[in-house]
């Protein structure tokens, strides 16, 4: 870890700390946020303004939400995202590992894939580092 | 009862911030029953007065468009109770805004001692999220806001007067 990303981690992990009101200790790179720091809905929104506010930087809805996607039946068949789903959101978001989910693709399951690691790269790509 | 945690706004600045005062009197009801024998006016409702003041800011900023819901209290610190005879003086300022929602952060004092300091933040209801077309009748939020004195204090950014929206 190089020093910047060491200390976008501290950022990052300092906001998921004050909007989930879990430890320090709880917050690590593998950390999903919904299933392991019990982020709610809700919750995003206040990640999205803890991070806007830690960084200085602006965080368009569709980032971290790529609803327009998951819902287009273009993209998901049968409660799966299809191929042509799976690029678009590896082209929406590429610095989250998608890895895991592509191999069982379900949308259901989506809203539980972002790590506390994904959310330092996405904040590393909006600062330019 | 009244669903009104603010008894009067005393500034209003448009997507800045605002002041408001909420006195408390024995003859409250909900002062019965949050603690027999020592009233005061329970924590939540003091939120709740701050999250009013905040979220009217909020609307307002946006026009009256956004159908603005307390969404969070991030943080809410008490240092002493608000005893019958006390006047509270809540001051909310808007942290930031964006597409969908708002964060605000509010203090309440008391003869000139902080009282209590809190985060909020707003949500937008999306249409179709529980529940469908404006939170207010017609003229509801109008009247509750005249009788709040909001549009003798309310200006603009420049300072001029805030008119009373058709959209209310």
């Amino acid at each position: 870890m190089t020093a910047s990303s060491e200390e976008v981690f501290e950022k990052v992990q300092a906001a998921l700390v004050d909007a989930l009101g879990v430890d320090d200790d709880e917050v690590t790179p593998g950390a999903t946020l919904v299933g392991d720091l019990g982020a709610e809905s809700i919750d995003f929104l206040d990640i999205v303004f803890k991070l806007e506010k830690a960084f200085g930087i602006s965080i368009p809805r569709e980032d971290l939400s790529p609803e327009d996607i998951l819902t287009n039946s273009q993209f998901v068949q049968g409660g799966m995202v299809t191929a042509e789903g799976m690029s678009k959101l590896k082209a929406r978001m590429p610095w989250a590992d998608l890895s895991k989910f592509e191999k069982n693709p379900r949308v259901q399951d989506f809203s539980n894939l972002l790590t506390v690691q994904d959310m330092c790269n996405y904040v590393q790509t909006k600062i330019g580092d | 009862m009244r669903w009104m945690w603010v008894d009067r706004f005393t500034e209003f600045v448009s997507g800045s911030h605002a002041r408001g005062l909420k006195n408390i009197a024995l003859d409250e009801d909900v002062l019965d029953d949050y603690c027999p024998g020592f009233p005061y006016l329970p924590p939540t409702l003091i939120i709740e007065g701050m999250a009013q003041i905040g979220g009217i800011l909020v609307a307002e900023m946006f026009d009256w468009d956004k159908r603005v819901v307390l969404a969070k209290v991030g943080k809410a610190e008490f240092f002493a109770p608000a005893r019958p005879g006390d006047q509270l003086q809540y001051h909310v300022k808007i942290d930031s805004a964006q597409e969908n929602g708002a964060t605000a952060i509010g203090t309440s004092h008391c003869n000139g001692v902080l009282q209590a300091n809190i985060d909020l933040m707003f949500a937008f209801l999306e249409d179709g999220r529980f529940a469908d077309g404006p939170l207010f009748k017609p003229g509801d939020l109008a009247t509750m806001l005249r009788l709040m004195d909001l549009f003798q204090v309310a200006v603009d950014s420049d300072g001029k007067p805030i008119e009373i929206s058709d959209k209310l």
